[in-house]
């Protein structure tokens, strides 16, 4: 495993006397990027706030490549952390040039010094011509590079980046999703990136960690996270999914769409929730079924059937596009996913039994 | 809490473990932000506690003295001018207002231009104009004793005066308000008023109308404040106000205790007053944000009424405007024709410039930690420290010329009468002006900006100096540039505590006033009147740019 390069433990933060971070551990490699993912007011913001030095901890400690920045006795400004952020309003200072935007950060280098690292930045981020322009002058999108230029210019040990593509249009943002992680990776930067958009999350981070009400609910790779969510609530987060109570039994899980022959470690009778995505549905005709189509939403590629079951809940089937099935047609509904389907207990997700 | 901790109790956790308070602010920190920014708000409290202590020290004599059948008269007349005022400027104001943003006036942008300029004209500029035109030995009985024989006309000194000049010279502040509360409004809640079948006439006085009163009573409150705070008007028209008869009290008997008293009398009520106005105030600017709208107001056509409603105008600005700025033309000739030499002015146009400079320089020095530590460090001492500089609008200067004369008098002789006590006094009328300023402009500072210098490794100071400044700088220089043309304005602190033999423009205006040599008030009123049109002369420029 590599090196560490930040390292939080136990970070704990109120505001006036709300909880916005609870005894959160995380930790990232050198040359990582981690996600980090969750809804609005879950304490991501918060958590960056407190790795960059603009807030202190109310409790817990953060280590910056093996250097105590902040713990109970002692707390490093900002400015003497060596991380470089990127806000979510970019924040480019509007009296200065691109150039000296990218340059403020480079001090104690002699001029020359400081113009080829400015220009270097510039070129790495596609802003060679730019240079002089003032940052109103400017895209969205080049703004958006400009920001990250500044942040990198310093060689910081560690880049923040603040929901950064939330004020561009969704067709720029894709693109500067892609550019940005050709850069981070490019350079091979190590970099915490906040979002609440669990697609970006995932295109952007190679771990991804889920936070919700100021805790951690799930810290992993994108496939891990999206397809053995730990919690019930990164399950429900992550897209799409519809939840269906089960029944333990010797089999596997009752559920009425049939036995899921998925053995559990817990007493015959336990009460547990299916996570179900619509893939992981299947539907024939069957005249007389309680089930039905309510309806069908064409979505291009595939359709997505709203099916109701017998007990009234709803669950969403993926079909291809060919096949048409009117609503109210009576079905027959089925799970059949194969793999794990991921099972909650008390909201926790349950390990497959004899692991 | 002892959840939180429980759950920490990790071994490897032990330095984290400490519950974090607030951090103390380094050393620099305390010297350079807080304990000015504690300074400045003291040097505001300096005149409030000093009368107090004054007032109280003579024991029950003062309390007896605001009993007083002849206090009760002034605090009677002072506030019945302040209503009346008031009341008369709005009756001119909010038609002007309506005439001029929503209707198809003849002359509309003329009029929008010219009807705020009043707020320009100092009082007692002004009041000395109308003594001058319509007083005994003025213009108007001139003309008329030739022709006509008349020798006496219609007592205009004391409370008819008083109130038409402060009705003219204030009625701005409503114009202003209603005005932009006009623009602001939204236009289909009359379109929806008019589908529901009101006709016009119902719809400006159940729609329109109470829309209007949170900004008719934002600006009636400033025009109160003007009322209270005015020295000048009321003492050229010589009406017995708070501020007169504080200013006579001070000059004959030097009875400080008396002076005091009417001095606090006076500050409990404009402190009342601004406390209402600054709750209106919240609640009209909340009013204003709710009904955004896209469409600009409909244009209301005025049919017959128009050339009444183009005389009603033209009446306004002849009398609050036209007729003072020929009087000045008028009696600048004149003096010029008698030998008046405008060279003799130049002493005090450099002291009023230097006077006001360094009164410009101090007020925006010591409100600049005010506003950073409000606005960046917003704390129980940083809201406290704004709220106490902001108490300063409630203090005329009458009063703190008072508490200070007496205050160098007893403790800090060497300060008596000289210009660093004046310009303290400056400090103190116009710190509210300043923090207002500065605010204003550190508000438009995201905090990112400076986060982004930290997180590029600059320490506070440097990111201050190298990225706050800089954005800043254009709304301190404004907020300086206002401070100094409101000192060069500023009469009674001046009066009573300028260097021995000090003159400015405002007290040559005043001498030559009082002692009905007009033409030789002329040339420094006219000074006065094009100083102060500055700043607004660059709001209609601007404006003028921005269509």
């Amino acid at each position: 495993m590599s090196k560490i390069a930040v390292d939080c433990r136990g970070l704990s933060k109120q505001y006036n006397g709300e909880v916005a971070l609870e005894g959160l551990d995380l930790s990232v490699h050198a040359g990582e990027i981690l996600a980090v993912l969750g809804p609005s007011g879950c304490g991501k913001t918060t958590s960056l706030r407190l790795i960059a030095g603009f807030e202190n901890p109310d409790a817990g400690s953060i280590t910056l490549a093996d250097r105590v920045v902040a713990n109970g006795r002692k707390l490093v400004p900002p400015e003497k952390r060596g991380i470089g952020m990127v806000f979510q309003d970019y924040a480019l200072f509007p009296h200065l040039t691109v150039f000296e935007n990218v340059a403020f950060g480079l001090h104690r280098r002699s001029r020359s010094q400081k113009q080829a690292d400015v220009r270097s930045m510039l070129k790495l981020v596609g802003l060679e011509n730019l240079a002089q322009r003032f940052p109103h002058e400017l895209s969205g999108g080049q703004r958006q590079r400009v920001a990250l230029a500044r942040a990198l210019a310093p060689r910081p040990i560690l880049v923040l980046l603040d929901e950064p593509f939330s004020n561009l249009d969704a067709d720029r943002r894709s693109q500067m999703r892609e550019e940005v992680r050709v850069i981070l990776k490019g350079i091979k930067a190590t970099a915490i990136f906040v979002t609440h958009d669990q697609e970006e999350a995932l295109y952007m981070g190679d771990r991804l960690a889920v936070l919700n009400h100021g805790r951690l609910e799930q810290i992993g790779t994108p496939e891990q996270v999206f397809h053995q969510p730990a919690t019930r609530f990164v399950a429900e987060f992550m897209g799409s999914t519809d939840f269906l109570p089960g029944e333990v039994t010797a089999a596997g899980i009752h559920t009425e769409i049939g036995l899921l022959e998925q053995p559990v470690d817990l007493p015959i009778g336990a009460h547990v929730e299916i996570a179900l995505r619509p893939d992981d549905i299947s539907f024939e005709r069957q005249a007389g079924s309680q089930s039905m189509v309510l309806a069908r939403h064409f979505q291009g590629a595939q359709n997505i059937y709203r099916l109701r079951l017998p007990s009234g809940r709803l669950v969403h089937a993926l079909q291809p596009h060919t096949r048409l099935i009117a609503p109210g047609t009576p079905v027959r509904v089925s799970a059949n996913p194969g793999h794990r389907l991921a099972c909650f207990y008390q909201g926790e997700a349950l390990k497959p039994a004899g692991n | 809490m002892s959840e939180l901790l429980a759950k920490q109790s990790v071994p490897a956790l032990d330095e984290g473990l400490a519950k974090r308070r607030a951090p103390l602010p380094s050393l620099r920190a305390v010297f350079l932000l807080w304990l000015p920014a504690g300074l400045a708000a003291a040097a505001v409290l300096l005149p409030i506690v000093y009368l107090i202590l004054r007032a109280t020290g003579s024991g029950a004599s003062a309390w007896a003295l605001v009993w007083q059948t002849s206090t009760l008269q002034i605090v009677g007349r002072t506030a019945w001018l302040a209503f009346s005022v008031t009341l008369a400027s709005t009756a001119v104001a909010v038609p002007l207002a309506w005439l001029t943003v929503r209707t198809n006036l003849p002359l509309r942008r003329m009029w929008t231009v010219l009807t705020p300029l009043p707020l320009v004209i100092p009082s007692y500029v002004g009041a000395y104009l109308l003594a001058s035109a319509l007083g005994p030995r003025g213009m108007l009985q001139s003309w008329l004793e030739g022709p006509f024989g008349i020798t006496r006309l219609p007592e205009i000194y004391g409370f008819p005066g008083a109130l038409m000049i402060l009705t003219f010279l204030s009625y701005p502040f409503i114009l202003l308000s209603v005005r932009a509360a006009l623009q602001k409004m939204d236009p289909s809640l009359e379109e929806a008023a008019r589908s529901l079948g009101l006709n016009s006439w119902q719809t400006f006085w159940r729609v329109i109308f109470p829309q209007l009163r949170p900004a008719i009573a934002t600006g009636g409150l400033l025009v109160a404040l003007y009322v209270l705070r005015d020295f000048g008007a009321v003492s050229i028209m010589r009406y017995n106000t708070f501020t007169r008869v504080i200013y006579t009290q001070y000059q004959s008997s030097f009875d400080r205790t008396a002076a005091a008293t009417l001095a606090l009398v006076l500050v409990s009520m404009t402190l009342a007053l601004l406390v209402v106005e600054t709750r209106s105030r919240g609640r009209a600017r909340y009013a204003a944000s709710a009904t955004s709208s896209a469409k600009p107001p409909g244009v209301f056509p005025l049919g017959r009424w128009r050339w009444p409603a183009l005389l009603f105008c033209a009446l306004i600005v002849l009398l609050a405007l036209l007729i003072p700025a020929g009087e000045l033309v008028y009696w600048l000739v004149r003096g010029l024709q008698a030998g008046e030499r405008v060279t003799g002015l130049f002493p005090a146009v450099r002291n009023s410039v230097l006077a006001s400079g360094l009164a410009a320089a101090a007020t925006l020095l010591a409100a600049l930690p005010v506003a950073v530590a409000s606005v960046r460090r917003p704390n129980f001492y940083s809201r406290l420290f704004e709220r106490v500089t902001y108490i300063a609008f409630a203090l005329p200067g009458i009063v703190i010329a008072l508490a200070l004369v007496f205050f160098a008098a007893n403790y800090a002789l060497p300060l008596y009468q000289t210009l660093p006590l004046l310009v303290f006094a400056y400090g103190i009328l116009f710190i509210p002006e300043a923090v207002g300023a500065a605010r204003t402009s550190l508000l438009q500072v995201h905090p990112s900006m400076e986060e982004a210098g930290r997180s590029l490794g600059q320490k506070p100071l440097q990111v201050f100096r190298k990225v706050t400044l800089p954005m800043v700088r254009p709304g301190l220089l404004a907020g300086g540039g206002l401070v100094f043309l409101t000192t060069m304005k500023e009469l009674p602190a001046t009066l009573i505590l300028a260097p021995y033999g000090f003159q400015t423009l405002a007290t040559e205006v005043w001498s030559a006033v009082s002692e009905a040599f007009f033409a030789k008030a002329a040339a420094p009123a006219l000074l006065l009147v094009l100083v102060s049109s500055l700043p607004m002369a660059l709001l209609i420029f601007r404006d003028m740019k921005d269509r």
